[in-house]
């Protein structure tokens, strides 16, 4: 676990990218950890395509969460919302990378389960239990 | 006697099977986390494996000779509590599942029958939600209101103005020890004072019996509870100690068998203290192993225990005091006289959870997070803290355990 805090994810949680909230989202949802408390946010603009043209994350919480959410707002900007919805927890395994212990799982998925919370308008699954 | 070496506690830490058990990464487990679940002896152990191996039956009723062995072990256990914490009677010592439990019962029996629209509720800011939510709940359906006596910068309980937070006070349900900051309630400055309005008080100590000697007589409180498995007994079995008087004029809290004298189809006669309050099949087992608890605590004494926390805490702020330059804040009164064998900390913009996840790969045991007292942490305004904490069979190894860990964590976080 410990070779899990790596530089690029210490850089995402001290430096986390697209983080704020956004003035009009078309799309948005906000969820907990209750095994910890993290909180995370998403707001998502849809163009009239369908597409998510920008994307801004909020919350706090340990680095595994932050950094996982900061990454993944990366990977949501020019994506299909329709898409968004069928993420994967994949996605977020290919981001972070190895090292996640099954206690932390749910602080890696966090924000994937909130930004397809928002893709497909109600609270969504844990996606590591899927 | 801190010191490894030291013949007491070494003899002490062998009597813990887990504590010779390496991790999957082959560490020492440095079990720092006693205050959510304490670990077992192996004469806990062994009360166990022997009672479901040799003597299991259900009691009370039973005539052959193991259902009469097992009652006797089942109330020699309770007479075990009842001296432990020098009650007056044993009918005094309730079992429960828990300190949960025995809040609950009270909330539930006593509460319902006594509390009142516009009577007070006096709690702290610093209550496990165990101590906090069953009053909320009793207030929304009787009508009650709840009033809190503050907690200032350090944890400590604000008591200047105790006798104006008393007014009108009908219950009054405090902490003996805080889970979060281990910070002692010096009961004798605020109980007496409830008494003396005619305040009835319960006392959740669930983090005090395990690691102070408890008189219920001398803190003269109606109530006290207590969970079995933060003091070396099994998971499953709680206390709830009330005098007599009171137990006696309060309805049952759970209905069915073993609480009952005469059953008839339209009413029933229920038994006498304390089976009134002990509703079906009880926890056999874990009361006996409870009972193999306090039978250890008492060759060891609580004397020692607390001395040896003591000692714990001041080594363990005397080796993190210089990680506080690097950002390690350290919560509480940072002072051993006034805490038990807890330190909440946070260590600069690492999250506890992480900071946990690193200790955890050397073998250490932290917590992380709330602890259970959300409204503490955010009256403090901490997110979350880990917090490490001490009983008898830790030593002064696992506290430079836990110094190198935070070493490394900083390393790790590049701090
Ligand atoms: C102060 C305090 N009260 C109550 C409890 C509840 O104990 P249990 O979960 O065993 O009922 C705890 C346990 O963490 C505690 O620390």
């Amino acid at each position: 676990m410990d070779d899990f805090y790596r530089d690029f994810i210490l850089d995402h949680y001290r430096n986390p990218r697209n983080f704020g909230r956004l003035d009009q989202p078309t799309v948005s949802a906000e969820d907990l950890n209750p095994l910890c408390g993290d909180e995370i946010r998403m707001d998502l603009h849809v163009n009239g395509a369908g597409i998510v043209d920008d994307v801004r994350f909020s919350g706090k919480g340990c680095a595994i969460s932050q950094a996982s959410a900061s990454m993944l707002t990366e990977e949501l900007k020019g994506m299909r919302l329709e898409d968004v919805a069928k993420l994967t927890k994949e996605v977020v395994l290919e981001n972070v990378g190895i090292g996640i212990s099954p206690t932390r799982m749910k602080c890696a998925t966090l924000g994937l389960r909130v930004a397809k919370s928002a893709a497909i308008g109600e609270i969504a699954g844990w996606p590591d239990e899927e | 006697m801190i010191a490894v070496g030291d013949a007491k506690l070494a003899s002490i830490v062998a009597d813990f099977p887990i504590l010779s058990h390496p991790t999957s990464r082959g560490k020492r487990l440095v079990y720092l986390d006693s205050a959510a679940t304490s670990q077992k002896p192996q004469s806990v152990i062994d009360a166990l494996v022997e009672y479901y191996s040799d003597y299991n039956a259900n009691i009370h009723r039973g005539v052959y000779e193991i259902a009469a062995r097992a009652t006797d072990a089942f109330e020699a256990a309770r007479a075990k509590v009842a001296r432990f914490i020098n009650a007056a009677d044993t009918r005094e010592i309730i079992w429960t599942r828990n300190a949960t439990e025995a809040i609950n019962l009270v909330g539930y029996s006593w509460g319902l029958q006594n509390v009142k629209s516009g009577d007070v509720i006096l709690t702290s800011e610093l209550e496990h939600h165990s101590n906090l939510v069953p009053w909320q709940l009793l207030a929304e359906k009787t009508g009650a209101t709840l009033r809190f006596i503050p907690v200032d910068h350090r944890g400590m309980l604000v008591l200047e103005d105790v006798d104006t937070l008393l007014r009108g006070v009908k219950l009054l349900a405090i902490s003996h020890v805080s889970n979060t900051l281990g910070t002692i309630t010096p009961l004798e400055k605020i109980v007496p004072r409830a008494r003396a309005i005619g305040a009835t008080v319960l006392v959740d100590g669930a983090q005090a019996v395990p690691h102070l000697a408890v008189d219920v007589r001398a803190l003269d409180v109606d109530f006290y509870a207590f969970s079995g498995h933060k003091m070396l007994g099994p998971t499953g079995i709680g206390v709830l100690y009330g005098k007599r008087a009171l137990l006696e004029s309060m309805p049952p809290f759970l209905a069915g068998g073993d609480m009952i004298r005469k059953v008839e189809f339209e009413r029933t006669s229920f038994n006498d203290l304390p089976w009134k309050f002990e509703a079906g099949t009880s926890n056999i087992a874990d009361a006996i192993g409870l009972g193999a608890a306090i039978d250890y605590l008492d060759r060891v004494g609580m004397d020692w225990v607390r001395g040896h926390e003591r000692e714990l805490v001041a080594y363990a702020l005397e080796r993190l005091a210089p990680l506080e330059a690097r950002g390690l804040a350290i919560y509480g009164p940072k002072d051993p006289a006034l805490i038990s064998g807890v330190l909440s900390f946070n260590f600069a913009d690492i999250h506890a959870h992480d900071l946990a996840s690193i200790l955890d790969t050397d073998g250490i045991c932290v917590r992380a997070g709330h602890h259970c007292t959300m409204p503490l942490m955010e009256k403090m305004g901490w997110p979350a803290t880990a917090r490490a904490s001490f009983y008898l069979y830790n030593t002064a190894a696992d506290v430079d355990v836990l110094v190198a860990g935070l070493e490394k964590a900083a390393a790790v976080f590049k701090l």
